[in-house]
């Protein structure tokens, strides 16, 4: 489903991660570690496809990935209805209702979004990759500001999806119980002191603007 | 779409979206230009269509660092980036979105501005459809604009100086209709020139917009 190899990225003009590489079939979870700045976020964004990477290949399918921030894309004044059936919307996707279950989103259908607390704003934010409908969930930091009983939502929510057919990369820091994930640490990609630096094409642009 | 569209009206029209700050604008710009001019009607009446246009534009200028800055911030922009809907489309909906609650009162509005200007009857007409056609091309200029300045934090005051020049030729001849309607001159040309003019920025300037946008998301 996802072919990587010999990735570099940067952020700001430096890069931050090369030569990595790996390959994500149908049903598989790879999650991402490293300490902060290590380059996770930058990463998830390069295979996102919203920075070209620096080196290297992203093999994937056309319209395959729903990427997911340490943002939520969510409309302080519109309701969570209307949030999730925007979003639904936009990916071409069916109905909301098997979303709002998963995360126990029900009982806020007619909030606005404004008057959700965090925890509750980052499970809609959750539930938009439902309805996304597409295969390969990338999660930057999913279970920030969620208590243990919707982290557990979440770990089952991914579980289903694997369970379809689906993968999902997943940047975090605590232990989920998807035990059969494989864990990459990136640190080791770090570039060495003084080695790689970046060529001039992605600065050349920022210059130029 | 669709969906996008009705989003960003409904986004638009709800509490702190921001649909009157435009129109209040226009409102206190037309209010105060009788009291600093004085109350000559024949000034007034040769003056309007120029305050009328001038004040629409400075008001469309208000609301442009929202087309894309709220989006930014809430991450919403990242995930339509990577959504089905090609990055121009968006582009266009939003400017579209835009011009809907901002343009379209703003030039329904101004006849209504026009009468405290004392503008001659046969400026009315022309002045709606000048600013009909005008207004659409601010808030696609705009559009880019905004994409432009988008990453960076209180980027109004670029924004500003960016679009400015660019809203000169549309201010140029849209003031020009509206004044050759008011004094009864015939107004084909600069209402061709007018119209051109928004139809290429809205044939053009989304795909600059996008193309800045991506150049910003990264």
């Amino acid at each position: 489903m996802l072919n990587v190899s010999g990735l570099a990225v940067a952020r700001g003009g430096v890069c931050v991660l090369s030569g990595v590489g790996f390959t994500l079939a149908p049903g598989q979870a790879l999650i991402l570690r490293g300490p902060n700045g290590v380059g996770k976020t930058t990463l998830l964004r390069t295979l996102a496809g919203l920075q070209p990477p620096l080196a290297g290949s992203v093999a994937c399918g056309e319209d395959v990935i729903a990427y997911a921030g340490h943002a939520d894309g969510v409309k302080p004044t519109l309701t969570v209805t209307e949030n999730l059936t925007f979003w639904a919307q936009v990916f071409g996707g069916g109905g909301i209702g098997a979303a709002m279950a998963a995360f126990d989103l029900d009982g806020l259908a007619d909030r606005a979004a404004q008057n959700l607390s965090a925890g509750q704003k980052r499970r809609l934010g959750l539930a938009r990759m439902m309805v996304t409908g597409r295969p390969l969930w990338m999660f930057d930091e999913p279970t920030v500001s969620l208590d243990a009983a919707s982290v557990g939502l979440f770990e089952t929510a991914v579980r289903v999806h694997l369970a379809g057919g689906g993968a999902a990369i997943m940047a975090t820091h605590i232990d989920l119980g998807l035990t059969d994930a494989r864990v990459l640490d990136l640190s080791p990609f770090r570039p060495q002191p003084g080695g790689v630096r970046t060529g001039n094409a992605p600065t050349g642009d920022e210059a130029f603007l | 779409m669709i969906a996008l569209l009705r989003r960003d009206m409904a986004v638009a029209t709800r509490a702190g979206g921001g649909f009157g700050l435009g129109l209040a604008f226009f409102l206190v710009v037309v209010v105060l230009v009788p009291l600093s001019v004085g109350p000559d009607t024949a000034v007034l009446s040769r003056i309007a269509p120029g305050i009328l246009w001038l004040g629409a534009l400075l008001a469309c200028l208000l609301s442009l660092d929202r087309i894309f800055a709220l989006d930014f911030e809430d991450g919403s922009l990242d995930l339509l980036a990577t959504a089905p809907l090609p990055l121009e489309g968006a582009v266009a909906v939003k400017a579209f979105a835009h011009w809907l609650t901002t343009g379209l009162p703003l030039t329904l509005m101004a006849p209504v501005l026009g009468v405290l200007l004392n503008l001659p009857v046969p400026g009315y007409r022309w002045l709606l459809a000048s600013l009909l056609l005008g207004t659409s091309a601010l808030s696609v200029i705009g559009a880019f604009g905004a994409a432009l300045t988008v990453g960076l934090r209180r980027g109004g005051l670029l924004l500003s100086l960016l679009v400015l020049p660019l809203y000169v030729p549309t201010l140029i001849f849209g003031a020009e209709v509206a004044r050759r309607g008011a004094e009864g001159m015939p107004v084909a040309t600069p209402l061709a020139l007018l119209a051109g003019i928004s139809l290429g920025c809205a044939a053009l300037m989304p795909f600059a917009a996008a193309a800045a946008l991506r150049v910003n998301l990264r």
